[in-house]
């Protein structure tokens, strides 16, 4: 709402489900889908007896994350028991960390309209998920409700954002670049479907030009960057129009409804606990040795940031172009994989992806990109064959076409169907000689100042070597017989 | 009564049958056990499957080692495959665990036949064994009175004459405290010596799994099966673990014993006084040198103990709702289903810690009360380290009062004191044993009690085992008919 007289301010807290072949504290697989409670075990059952047991391997991605952050990371840090009664949450404790997380202090840098906006990262920590409740009927009437634990002890990476969010469309942008740096790391697949990646957001205004914070709103349940969106924009005129009224805004938490595209304030009282924080007691201080934690920076490969510039510089490509493939993994690993292969055009392959592969593949879709029929050695390939002439551009997409289909490399369709290009001057010749002869009426519209004729000659010419003409060479010779006869 | 290594012993040079004994102890449970109330299941069967393997083993000339047939009780705190595990609680009174503990996976690996689980003060609270959700448990040595808790099934078990060992848990004086009662030997290793998973927590950063035995060799063989890193303990300590027979050389020339002002002073009973004293004199006779030291913040200790173990206990024991498993009361929403279960499933001293700790955790009052706690643990661990930069092991009465009469001690803050002398260990988490040092004018057991440094198991084993040798009380037995 820049133009209205009331500032708006967003924080984030991302959950994001990291990417461990096991649960956080035990041997659990991490697999989405399967089952009900086919993935567990007597600890993430919170049977009597069990302890849990650190997931390096999180332990690893979080710091992994924190340093891609810029994050300070803590050499000591804890976990801690945050307690409150629900049955999805088989102790009824939930292992987080409270006092001291793993990693303090950092940014994500965001693309805005204004340009970059570095936008402060608070903390960063590790902690399980709990299970998940499916209630037999509406949630309201149910009679009764069946748990499933197999989410239950997921090992979940909360990352706050500092309150530097101004917009709506700055949290949204906020959340694309969180996430490709993510997914950059291989530390979450990012699926917001699947719930990989999970958001609330607090969100408060204030008369433009305060400094003091207002009263926030924390809204849940926004799984998609339409719904973060969406719920922000909703929250931000209900809020305004409260103010406008002289009403005051309560601070709550508000669940968004995705069905109604509106947030509703969930009961205050019921989730107004005293969490009774304390040290676990069953896991002894996680300590990083500062060579561990070198080693994890050095494993961290390009980030979207660098990856973009990157593309900018070597490639040339336009800004919105590198943006477009470092967002995604996959596409700019697509990306390098077809120019290593090919480094004369980068250009050329790049409009080929964001024109011909993102109409068969959606950018987001990480999955769907790795696996994508064509493989990059083989687009590159395509661009290759058009760029020495073999095959002309319009010939290239029927190529792209049986590429898709077969699996083929572009060479082999092109050889097998006879698809080389004409670039004879002798044999098209004869073509444009006949194209001429029988036009009498083209060759008089010339003569008579009217060029346009010259293009249906041209198109004749192409048809009749069934598509396989050099476009340019069949022209200039349209041209000079014209001016020749 | 025979201890586990004469067992056996016996059963190596072919001069006994574990199935023979396991059914001896089987049928001595079945006739004794109605008047002393150790047991609340007896595994009759999987013993005697157990006994059965162990017999083809011997053999074979394979047994698995010095435990392999021999015959122990469990605490029902420790979860058992199968086996129908209530940690002393109504709310648990049909929960059978789909695992086995650690310890419990480890001593079937060592061969012992396991004879059943024996009864306790509910998830470990108390020191009587009174507040058991199922029973009473009577001392072997006067059925009148308690055999001390929490582990007072496994204690009686052993004094009794109805296991060969047994384990227990110590989480403020818990093993010791029942083996000073019962005239038995009861040791707290070092924190995280032996791993706790899949021992029903009460309080997670005080809780100890111990051996209760009749000699010190036993103890040792328990302690040797047992200790050790567990992946599945993060708190475990990663040490190797010594031969802790090997260490009993039965000499303690050159020891350093020191005395603690602090445990000799008001609160304690004469006869125990006189006992304990007597028995430092028979350490300084084979050749120890006493000294007496002063761990000025042993007072604090029951206060300390009685912040965190409650807080702890209150987090631990939410898992219990009846949403899962074990006792589940109806009612009209989620909400008044947790609090019905609860009110059903726990008893009064239960609900008095959880609320307790409840309280302590709470927002405003964390730094207060269990802050604070912390802070005096840390004080009380200088102490202790400062003293051990004097002497070797520490000697102290386990317990001021003898065994009392059921009933006796109403009073819960009666009770609580009844652990001033083990606690301090429990809260530094140092190795502490209990060993018989004689018995007062009506005949019931006093304990004596050594306190070593951290992970130096073996020289408070070396000290006891000489005590032992030198001293008949370790072969003197109740009477249960």
């Amino acid at each position: 709402m820049a133009d209205g007289k009331y500032e708006t301010v967003i924080g984030l807290e991302v959950h994001a489900q990291l990417a461990t072949r096991s649960k956080m504290f035990c041997g659990c697989p991490t697999g989405f889908g399967a089952p009900p409670n086919s993935q567990t075990c007597p600890i993430c059952q919170g049977m009597p007896g069990v302890l849990p047991v650190v997931n390096r391997t999180a332990v690893e991605y979080a710091v992994r994350t924190a340093l891609a952050f810029g994050l300070r990371v803590n050499p000591a840090c804890r976990f801690a028991r945050k307690h409150y009664y629900y049955p999805d949450m088989p102790k009824n404790y939930q292992i987080s960390q409270y006092e001291e997380p793993l990693a303090e202090e950092g940014a994500l840098d965001v693309e805005g309209p204004d340009g970059l906006r570095r936008i402060g990262i608070q903390r960063l920590h590790l902690e399980e998920d709990v299970g998940k409740l499916v209630h037999e009927g509406d949630f309201g009437t149910a009679q009764s409700s069946l748990v499933d634990y197999n989410r239950s002890g997921m090992p979940l990476m909360e990352t706050v954002s500092r309150p530097d969010l101004r917009s709506p469309e700055d949290a949204a942008a906020y959340l694309r670049a969180f996430r490709a740096v993510l997914v950059a790391l291989g530390v979450c697949d990012g699926n917001m479907e699947e719930g990989s990646l999970r958001c609330d957001a607090n969100v408060s205004l204030r008369p433009r030009g305060a400094t003091e914070l207002g009263v926030k709103v924390e809204i849940k349940n926004l799984n998609s960057f339409r719904n973060v969106q969406r719920a922000l924009e909703f929250e931000v005129k209900r809020q305004s129009a409260a103010l406008d009224k002289g009403e005051r805004i309560v601070q709550e938490t508000r669940l968004y409804d995705a069905d109604r595209g509106a947030t509703r304030s969930m009961r205050s009282k019921e989730y107004a606990h005293d969490y009774r924080y304390f040290p676990e007691p069953d896991l002894v201080p996680l300590k990083l040795d500062r060579a561990w934690i070198e080693q994890q920076r050095a494993a961290i490969p390009e980030l979207p940031r660098a990856r973009r510039e990157r593309f900018v510089v070597q490639y040339g490509l336009p800004p919105s172009d590198a943006s477009l493939l470092a967002q995604s993994r996959a596409l700019a690993d697509y990306c390098d994989r077809a120019v290593r292969v090919y480094a004369q055009n980068p250009k050329g392959i790049v409009n080929w992806i964001t024109s011909e592969v993102l109409r068969e593949v959606d950018a987001a879709d990480e999955v769907a990109v790795t696996n994508f029929q064509i493989p990059p050695e083989n687009l590159a390939g395509l661009v290759k064959l058009i760029d020495d002439g073999t095959i002309s551009g319009k010939i290239a997409k029927d190529v792209f076409a049986r590429m898709l289909t077969s699996g083929e490399d572009a060479a082999t369709i092109v050889k097998r169907e006879g698809l080389t290009q004409m670039a004879d001057p002798g044999a098209l010749g004869s073509l444009v000689d006949q194209a001429i002869a029988g036009n009498p009426k083209a060759v008089a519209d010339f003569k008579a100042g009217k060029t346009a004729a010259a293009k249906a000659l041209v198109g004749q010419v192409m048809k009749a070597s069934g598509g396989k003409a050099n476009p340019a060479m069949v022209d200039r010779l349209v041209q000079e017989k014209l001016s020749r006869s | 009564m025979r201890t586990i290594h004469e067992l056996t012993t016996a059963f190596a040079k072919g001069d006994a049958s574990p199935v023979a004994v396991a059914e001896e102890y089987l049928a001595r449970i079945g006739a004794l056990d109605a008047k002393v109330g150790a047991y609340l299941t007896v595994t009759r069967d999987e013993a005697l499957a157990a006994a059965r393997a162990a017999e083809a083993r011997y053999r074979a000339r394979a047994p698995l080692g010095p435990l392999d047939g021999a015959p122990i009780a469990l605490k029902d705190v420790f979860c058992t495959r199968g086996v129908r595990t209530t940690s002393g609680s109504r709310i648990l009174d049909t929960y059978v665990p789909p695992y086995d503990a650690t310890i419990v996976a480890r001593l079937k690996a060592a061969g012992a036949v396991i004879l059943g689980k024996t009864n306790m003060d509910e998830f470990a609270m108390g020191s009587s064994t009174e507040h058991s959700a199922f029973q009473l448990t009577r001392n072997p040595w006067d059925l009148a009175r308690v055999p001390g808790g929490s582990s007072g099934g496994s204690a009686a078990a052993v004094a009794g004459g109805l296991a060969a060992g047994s384990f227990g848990t110590d989480t403020g004086g818990s093993v010791r405290q029942p083996a000073a009662f019962c005239g038995v030997v009861g040791m707290k290793p070092t924190y995280g010596r032996i791993s706790r998973y899949g021992l029903i927590a009460f309080a997670s950063s005080l809780d100890h799994v111990a051996p209760l035995t009749l000699d010190i060799v036993d103890t040792a063989l328990l302690l040797g099966a047992t200790a050790g890193h567990d992946p599945l303990d993060a708190t475990s300590v990663d040490a190797p673990v010594p031969d802790y027979v090997a260490a009993l050389t039965g000499s303690v020339k050159g020891l350093r014993v020191g005395v603690p002002d602090e445990y000799f002073g008001e609160g304690l009973d004469p006869e125990i006084d006189r006992a304990v004293r007597v028995a430092i004199d028979r350490l300084r006779d084979l050749g120890a040198s006493v000294e007496r030291v002063s761990l000025p913040t042993t007072e604090y200790g029951v206060a300390t103990y009685y912040i965190v173990a409650p807080a702890e206990a209150s987090s631990n024991l939410a898992r219990y709702d009846g949403v899962k498993y074990g006792l589940r009361v109806p009612g009209k929403d989620l909400i008044d289903m947790v609090s019905r279960t609860r009110a059903a499933g726990f008893g009064a001293e239960v609900k008095r810690r959880v609320m307790l700790g409840t309280y302590a955790l709470s927002t405003g009052y964390y730094d207060a009360y269990y802050g604070q706690a912390q802070r005096v643990r840390t004080l009380v661990r200088r102490d202790f380290e400062k003293a051990f930069e004097r002497v070797d092991v520490l000697a102290t009465p386990t317990t001021p009062s003898v065994a009392f009469k059921h009933g006796e001690k109403a009073d819960p803050l009666a009770m609580y004191m009844n652990d001033v002398y083990t606690i301090p260990a429990s809260m530094t988490g140092l190795p502490a044993i209990s060993v018989p040092c004689g018995f007062n004018a009506a005949g019931l057991p006093i304990g004596l009690q050594l306190i070593g440094r951290t992970l130096d198991e073996a020289t408070l084993l070396r000290a006891a085992h000489a005590y032992e040798q030198a001293t008949p009380w370790h072969a003197k037995r109740p009477s249960l008919g």
